[in-house]
């Protein structure tokens, strides 16, 4: 009985541990969200979106930034989408269990993790330094290498998810390999990668390291992707650590405008999933 | 005691005796043998199928019935490690050539599994997802293979008004029989069915065996079943499996009410398996 009573006890503690630990970390969140939004939204004015950032006190704006970031991030999705998807289709449905596909995946899972800045240096060493100047291209480049390996990821999990024997249903019907995966397994799975690719892009879209030695950040307006291009998270940057007041400000803004964007994904994201359910 | 099967009995006279109708072998399986690996799933299997006949295959799990069935439309070939060796003669052709392509044998042997296994699409566009890969039709001529291999599998009644509505909606037994109406819709000689009612409840099985009975008239239907009365009722012939070996093979009354190896009599009186 005695132990009984411990383990009860024992019992209380654990939950009431983990309890105030949940709490802290979600104390912190909205701690992060509230001096976001109280920072950030009085520095929301139209001219944020209207305007390209200007010299201090010319009340500038961020236009620039924000379709630089969207340009980049597009371009960086329409390069590492396919890529993804493809690599983590063979190593679900093509090359299970085969040792291709197991060192495939195993660098899939270093690049999963590697330091995002690593990704700007390698891409500067082989898009800026053969070419002589920071690019958009570049900075898309080093964002697609972001969304690869989490596309990969979530693709090759997705797959794995469809039964085997709604394969095997279409193999017996004499389909070859390449129609059961476009038309039965991708669609099975459909939900679950379209989740992936919303989650790359919502990682692709934060990312500063990447953007520094590639696209570098542009004071301008400019859409041409062969020259530096503006992007949100380096106008951050930039803005966040400068003396002036109303730089500060837009920094603040542009923080705003980015966790929105990337929150609006997430719940995009599980809302596709959970329709698709 | 290494027991081969009786390969003198010509299996297709005999039925054809029980059922007054003329019928000719469509499978002819010759020696085969069939391996897990290092492990020997089937050990010298000898045994015809009748065309247009019911053949079902019974036997305690892991007797290699399933296995079997898997060997005739060559659905082992998807996994490294599995193989067989022998013959299996189709309309005279060996089925395990090399030569003959896998998805031409799958179009003309189709398969329904265990568990219904309806693509997530709409009920039309599961039955035209097979017919399109081996025809190219028409608009119009799809809308009537799909009709008739509906009305073939008596669903059509059920499903007429919601053609493109996702098969994924539909009750397991009619998901069933739209896997069954999908296999029909390729127009193949032979279906083998794995046990297609053991998911089901007995109203849906019991539409699915008047199901068979009906497509005995087209088609030539192998059956694995682990229910006895089932096979005692749909099937013409009953082929007994044990540890990998065909025990006996004969006329599905005769198997039944007069078997003549005890390791059959011992199993449909349900003393194992």
């Amino acid at each position: 009985m005695a132990s009984l009573a411990r383990r009860r006890a024992t019992d209380h503690i654990v939950k009431a541990i983990s309890t105030a630990f949940a709490a802290l970390s979600l104390i912190l969140l909205a701690w992060i969200l509230w001096t976001l939004i109280a920072r950030g939204l009085p520095a929301l004015g139209p001219n944020v979106f209207t305007r390209i950032t200007l010299p201090p006190g010319h009340e500038g704006g961020l236009l620039n930034a924000i379709v630089g970031s969207l340009i980049q991030i597009v371009v960086a999705l329409v390069i590492g989408t396919p890529i993804g998807l493809f690599c983590g289709t063979f190593l679900a449905e093509n090359g299970r269990g085969t040792q291709i596909a197991n060192v495939v995946r195993f660098i899939n899972d270093v690049l999963l993790s590697a330091p995002s800045i690593l990704i700007g240096l390698f891409v500067y060493q082989l898009l800026v330094v053969p070419v002589g100047g920071f690019s958009g291209w570049a900075g898309a480049a080093a964002l697609a290498v972001i969304i690869i390996p989490v596309v990969v990821r979530t693709t090759e999990d997705m797959l794995n998810l469809v039964p085997i024997g709604l394969r095997e249903a279409a193999f017996a019907l004499g389909a070859p390999q390449w129609k059961v995966v476009t038309m039965v397994t991708w669609r099975a799975a459909r939900a679950g990668i379209m989740t992936g690719i919303l989650l790359a892009l919502a990682r692709a879209a934060g990312e500063t390291a990447p953007l520094l030695f590639t696209s570098l950040g542009n004071n301008g307006w400019s859409l041409d992707m062969s020259g530096p291009m503006a992007s949100l998270p380096i106008a951050i940057y930039q803005y966040a650590a400068s003396p002036f007041d109303d730089w500060v400000a837009l920094a603040w803004a542009g923080a705003l405008i980015i966790t929105v964007g990337v929150l609006t994904l997430n719940i995009l994201s599980r809302l596709v999933l959970a329709k698709m359910k | 005691m290494n027991f081969a099967p009786d390969t003198s009995l010509d299996i297709a006279a005999a039925v054809n005796r029980a059922n007054g109708v003329p019928s000719t072998t469509k499978l002819k399986v010759e020696k085969l043998n069939f391996y897990y690996g290092d492990n020997h799933a089937l050990k010298n299997i000898n045994f015809d199928i009748p065309e247009k006949r019911v053949t079902a295959m019974i036997g305690p799990s892991g007797c290699g019935k399933s296995t079997l069935l898997r060997v005739f439309n060559r659905m082992y070939q998807l996994y490294p490690g599995q193989r067989a060796e022998g013959k299996i003669l189709f309309d005279g052709a060996d089925l395990l050539s090399k030569q003959l392509d896998s998805t031409v044998v799958r179009s003309r042997i189709g398969m329904v599994f265990q568990k219904p296994t309806p693509f997530p699409m709409s009920i039309y566009d599961n039955i035209a997802f097979g017919v399109k890969l081996h025809e190219s039709l028409s608009k119009a001529q799809m809308d009537e293979r799909v009709e008739w291999c509906l009305r073939k599998a008596a669903i059509w009644e059920e499903t007429k008004d919601r053609l493109h509505t996702s098969a994924l909606g539909m009750s397991g037994g009619q998901q069933q029989r739209l896997c069954i109406a999908r296999t029909i819709a390729v127009r193949p000689e032979v279906i083998l069915l794995d046990e297609p009612t053991s998911a089901l409840d007995p109203i849906s099985t019991s539409k699915i065996e008047d199901l068979i009975d009906e497509l005995k008239q087209e088609f030539t239907i192998v059956i694995v079943t682990h229910n006895m009365q089932q096979a005692a009722r749909c099937a013409d012939m009953t082929a007994f499996f044990y540890l990998g070996e065909m025990v006996e093979v004969g006329v599905s009354s005769d198997i039944f009410t007069n078997p003549r190896e005890p390791r059959t009599r011992d199993y449909i009186t349900g003393r194992f398996g």
